[in-house]
């Protein structure tokens, strides 16, 4: 518990990253306790398993029910237009996250009854990367993912 | 002291479709300034769309979204000279409220 308080501290202060990194490699900080409970620390995380978790679905269904649309090669980093577009019943909620940029979770959105199962936006990559549609539907995770080349990081 | 952020409503076969651009400079944190100084994160963390008082879109932001936000979204209902809100909040806690009309 101490060390995750003093870990929050760190993160808030935004100065943390390094020493955190080397916390990690030493196992002071083990991987789980960047786990949380609620979606809040979903924007904490540093690894996937930990990002679709902290979202409420550590294994969700591959489906071709959900449209990704981003770009093969993007030159901006900085600049990256992501649309998801689901077709699922009742889409609740849609969240978008990158696998290998230092906080997966980009933005995540809920949907409320009677708003369409669509979304378009511009995401920060700082490297190549796997882009992630994570969306709920009817109380069910499913996802679809896409890489994305980075030719210029932009994180 | 923040600037307005840009919206444009249109509607369609009884389907609204509005455009965002929030204006917010989305620091991550982790950049450093020409000293080698780290520059404070200063991000949008929440974003909320509201159509005649309902919410139809809301949203939490990490630090990956782009600055000045961009926003597609689309709802049923609207008609021309309906409003909508758009209301962000940061992490310094500094807050704003934008209106459109639906054209």
């Amino acid at each position: 518990m101490e060390v995750d308080m003093e870990r929050r501290k760190a993160l808030r202060s935004g100065a943390g990253l390094g020493l955190l990194g080397l916390l990690a490699s030493v196992g002071l900080i083990g991987p789980e306790s960047a786990l949380a409970e609620s979606q809040k620390n979903a924007f904490e995380a540093r690894t996937m398993n930990d990002a679709l978790d902290a979202l409420g679905e550590a294994l969700p269904e591959d489906t071709a029910a959900i449209l990704l649309t981003a770009p093969d090669v993007a030159e901006n980093g900085a600049v990256v237009p992501v649309t998801v577009e689901s077709s699922l019943a009742r889409t609740e909620q849609i969240s978008i996250l990158v696998d290998k940029n230092p906080t997966m979770l980009v933005s995540s959105f809920a949907i409320p009854e009677g708003t369409e199962g669509y979304l378009s936006t511009r995401i920060k990559m700082a490297q190549t990367a796997t882009v992630i549609a994570l969306v709920k539907a009817n109380g069910k995770f499913y996802r679809v993912s896409r890489e994305v080349k980075v030719t210029a990081g932009g994180c | 002291m923040s600037a307005p952020t840009k919206m444009r409503a249109t509607v369609k076969d009884g389907v609204t479709e509005v455009r965002v651009l929030m204006q917010h400079e989305m620091e991550n944190g982790r950049r450093k300034d020409e000293a080698g100084n780290i520059i404070p994160a200063w991000f949008i963390t929440e974003i909320k769309a509201q159509h005649n008082g309902r919410t139809v879109l809301e949203g939490r932001f990490g630090t990956s979204v782009s600055k000045n936000p961009y926003l597609i979204f689309r709802y049923r209902g609207g008609a021309p000279g309906d409003r909508i809100t758009l209301t962000w909040l940061d992490n310094r806690g500094d807050t704003r409220s934008d209106e459109v009309t639906i054209s």
